[in-house]
């Protein structure tokens, strides 16, 4: 068997579970801590500057045998906006979808103000999400209102 | 969330404003009354400010209510380590009002997360600080006999001062016209140059404090402009007089002009503007107190008697 052959079998395709696909490399791992994949037992395949057309280079998580809500993938909306869902079905894609940003943000990033009572207090952080008029996510912060960009914003 | 508390001007309807700006003139004609007999106001200041917590205090001996609460957090059980929510949850076990006021931005938001009984904001750190506000309007319909249509200049720092930030947003339901009025480093900040135009609020900005903008004013907000704002101390040395309001200045304005400050002020209006009739300050301070009556009886959902 050869070298190119067994990297084929590495990330071969899989029979059930979810594959999110155009990933922004700079989010990749972000993208895993936000959807607790670390504490995962199933087998997950996680590849990083790969080429892409439209991104330059991105980045790949294939999860088995398990398929994420659409509440909890729409959390990575924030750093990933491009991402795309595929659900895997016996070998075949039985969907296919973007992610989008949902109205509010709940225990997702922190608040980048070091005045916020969230910073100070053992509670979850809250932002509501809209776009600037040339269409940057801005997050708001609901206890200080203060404002930051979505793709500045920390990740807790 | 309680929705009788008062956290952030933003969050009030024209409605709810008009009927406080109702409540505060009623009791300024009616100041001692016993509309909070058996009720307890905790007054919680984990930040010092007694003048805001005198006014709050002294409207609700007026209105015959009673008081408990602390004035610095070092004397309360903060200074153990106790969370905001602990405290909270404690203090709300005893009274049926919080007023509080705390150096962390968003706490009294979060404290109306963690109790039932109404919370008013007192002022968190640079955020917010509603019942100072509402003293503002109603002084300014007071001199006015209006809120809508009138010009209101802002003079001094409008970059941080929240006084002028919420003013501006509260204004929103009185098609105002704006003037800012500030050195470059302290200008209007984007945010709220942007609520204007989206709220379709008229404004024109000026580095210079002239003649022109003070005689087209009605209203003209002071405001202080601070030394530790400015990066550059030189920069704060060229521009620390250029707004600073004299009597000589107020000759050509209109009649019903009135000078407003959120107070204390240092320099930035000279002692001769003091005897100026146009000059209200002290007068708006007063009123502080009516405001307070109007936004404590509001929050506890008591009506005030029908003349």
């Amino acid at each position: 068997m050869t070298a190119t052959h067994k990297e084929e079998l590495a990330v071969a395709a899989l029979r059930n579970g979810t594959v999110i696909d155009h990933i922004p490399s700079a989010a990749l791992f972000k993208a895993v801590h936000i959807l607790g994949i670390e504490h995962m037992d199933k087998s997950v395949t996680i590849g990083n500057n790969l080429h892409s057309g439209k991104l330059g280079s991105k980045g790949i998580i294939k999860v088995a045998d398990t398929e994420f809500d659409e509440a909890t993938l729409n959390r990575i909306a924030i750093i990933a906006p491009t991402a795309v869902v595929n659900t895997i079905r016996d070998y075949e894609v039985a969907s296919k979808r973007s992610v989008s940003l949902p109205d509010e943000l709940v225990g997702i990033v922190r608040c980048a103000n070091h005045k916020c009572i969230s910073n100070h207090e053992p509670m979850q952080t809250r932002f509501s999400v809209t776009r600037s008029t040339d269409g940057d996510v801005v997050l708001r912060c609901h206890y200080c209102n203060h404002c930051v960009d979505g793709k500045d914003a920390p990740i807790l | 969330m309680n929705s009788k508390s008062l956290v952030s001007i933003a969050d009030i309807s024209k409605e709810q404003m008009l009927d406080l700006l109702a409540r505060a003139r009623y009791f300024e004609e009616h100041p001692n009354s016993d509309l909070l007999k058996g009720k307890l106001v905790a007054t919680l200041f984990f930040e010092p400010s007694t003048r805001t917590r005198l006014s709050f205090e002294t409207a609700v001996n007026r209105l015959g209510g009673r008081v408990i609460g602390f004035s610095d957090a070092s004397t309360s059980s903060t200074s153990k380590g106790e969370t905001l929510k602990d405290t909270i949850k404690m203090v709300s076990n005893y009274a049926d009002l919080i007023v509080m006021r705390h150096f962390l931005e968003g706490a009294a938001r979060y404290a109306t997360e963690v109790t039932d009984i109404p919370v008013i904001n007192a002022g968190d750190g640079a955020n917010q600080h509603p019942s100072q506000t509402m003293l503002d309007l109603y002084s300014i319909l007071k001199t006015q006999g209006r809120l809508d249509n009138l010009t209101i200049t802002m003079v001094g720092d409008l970059k941080y001062g929240r006084t002028v930030h919420s003013l501006l947003m509260a204004m929103r339901y009185f098609n105002p016209t704006f003037r800012f009025v500030a050195a470059d480093e302290l200008r209007m900040p984007a945010e709220y140059r942007r609520f204007c135009d989206t709220e379709d609020i008229a404004y024109s900005e000026h580095t210079e404090f002239s003649e022109d903008v003070i005689n087209s004013s009605d209203i003209i907000y002071m405001t202080r402009v601070q030394r530790e704002r400015f990066s550059d101390v030189m920069e704060y040395e060229k521009v620390k007089d250029l707004y600073t309001l004299r009597n000589a200045m107020l000759a050509g304005s209109r009649p019903n002009l009135r000078i407003l400050h959120p107070l204390p002020r240092i320099n930035e209006i000279d002692r001769d503007v003091d005897d100026n009739p146009k000059a209200y300050y002290f007068e708006q301070a007063r009123n502080g107190v009516f405001a307070r009556q109007a936004i404590i009886t509001a929050a506890l959902g008591i009506d005030i008697p029908k003349p």
